[in-house]
């Protein structure tokens, strides 16, 4: 059987230094206009990927995440804050899972 | 004082980071419990790893008593994409930052904390990372204490309806934004609808969650700085 505190090392050794060496090592501004227009793009891009079509199964019934996914976005192109997006979006889960299930 | 300030105002702004994190961590907790960590192991996990893919997906290798080496290449290709982030935050820290601050806030780059940090105009102080990465991990950590110790307490349905808190806050982040540039809003779409395209086809949705993230990320991307290539003085900003 292996230890799993060293499994936890091992992992933790990876994870850092993926997120360490890019910020150490890179000390100079890019210059290249492609480079930094991918990298303005870069999170919009990733955060959207993660967010649909994974919000769908995000809770048990997924007319709730459909609801909660309406009005996150409902509430985000009237500006709303990100606690009060998050915590609208719960609600309504939890409401419709209230009624439906 | 200003330092002080930035570190409040990461606090602040890291609130709904930590209760997405408290639902997310929640559920951690009980799956690691239930692979046979301990609740101190489980919560050891979350603090030196703070990564929810990495962790979840760590489970599966622990309980079949895998390689190391296999738990390694996982984390790589699980979390390869904080790669890609931490070179975009090399570029949002003035060059001036030391090494020591640098590697303080490599230890927070997970993909919420990222949005807030990059997102925030003008350059990035560490010390606004370090309120975010503060009150992020008490979130992390703790829910998985807590799911660990005490999972078979809470209602279920409160856990269900935590689980979109974190889709929220990411909506909130790229809605505001993606509705005042055309461009911006067709990256959104055009994610959306990759990753949709990744999660359902045959052959594609083999692709683990971590590569579909990846691959995502750098096709829309790199599409988008061809097609809208953002002029310098906005990128300055950015």
């Amino acid at each position: 059987m292996h230890n799993i505190y060293i499994y936890i090392l091992v992992m933790a050794v990876v994870t850092y230094l993926v997120r360490m060496l890019p910020l150490t090592l890179i000390r100079k501004n890019i210059n290249s206009r492609f480079i930094k227009s991918f990298l303005f793009y870069v999170p919009y891009a990733t955060l959207a990927a993660m967010t649909f079509p994974a919000i769908l199964h995000a809770s048990d019934d997924m007319r709730a995440s459909v609801a909660g996914f309406a009005v996150a976005l409902i509430l985000a192109f009237r500006q709303k804050s990100l606690l009060t997006v998050a915590v609208a979006a719960c609600a309504v889960v939890f409401a419709v899972e209230w009624f439906l299930i | 004082m200003k330092k002080e300030n930035e570190f409040k105002r990461g606090l602040k702004d890291a609130i709904p980071v930590c209760l997405g994190y408290l639902a997310v961590s929640f559920a951690f907790g009980i799956q690691a419990s239930e692979a046979g960590l301990s609740v101190f192991q489980a919560s050891l996990m979350s603090l030196t790893n703070v990564t929810s893919a990495g962790q979840f997906s760590s489970l599966d290798l622990i309980a079949t008593n895998a390689a190391y080496a296999e738990m390694a290449l996982l984390q790589l290709v699980v979390n390869i994409r904080y790669m890609l982030m931490s070179t975009a935050l090399s570029q949002k820290l003035s060059s001036k930052e030391s090494t020591l601050s640098r590697c303080l806030v490599a230890y927070g780059v997970t993909d919420e904390i990222f949005a807030l940090s990059v997102m925030r105009k003008g350059r990035l102080k560490p010390a606004y990372s370090y309120g975010l990465i503060i009150c992020s991990v008490f979130g992390w950590v703790s829910g998985t204490f807590l799911g660990a110790f005490a999972g078979e307490i809470m209602p279920h349905r409160l856990i269900s309806a935590l689980g979109l808190a974190i889709y929220g806050m990411f909506i909130a982040i790229i809605i505001p934004d993606a509705r005042k540039n055309a461009a911006l809003m067709m990256v959104v779409i055009g994610a959306m609808a990759m990753s949709t395209l990744f999660t359902y086809m045959p052959v594609l949705s083999t692709i683990s969650s971590g590569f579909r993230i990846i691959i995502v990320t750098v096709v829309i991307a790199a599409a988008a700085a061809i097609l809208a290539p953002k002029g310098k003085e906005e990128v300055v900003d950015a």
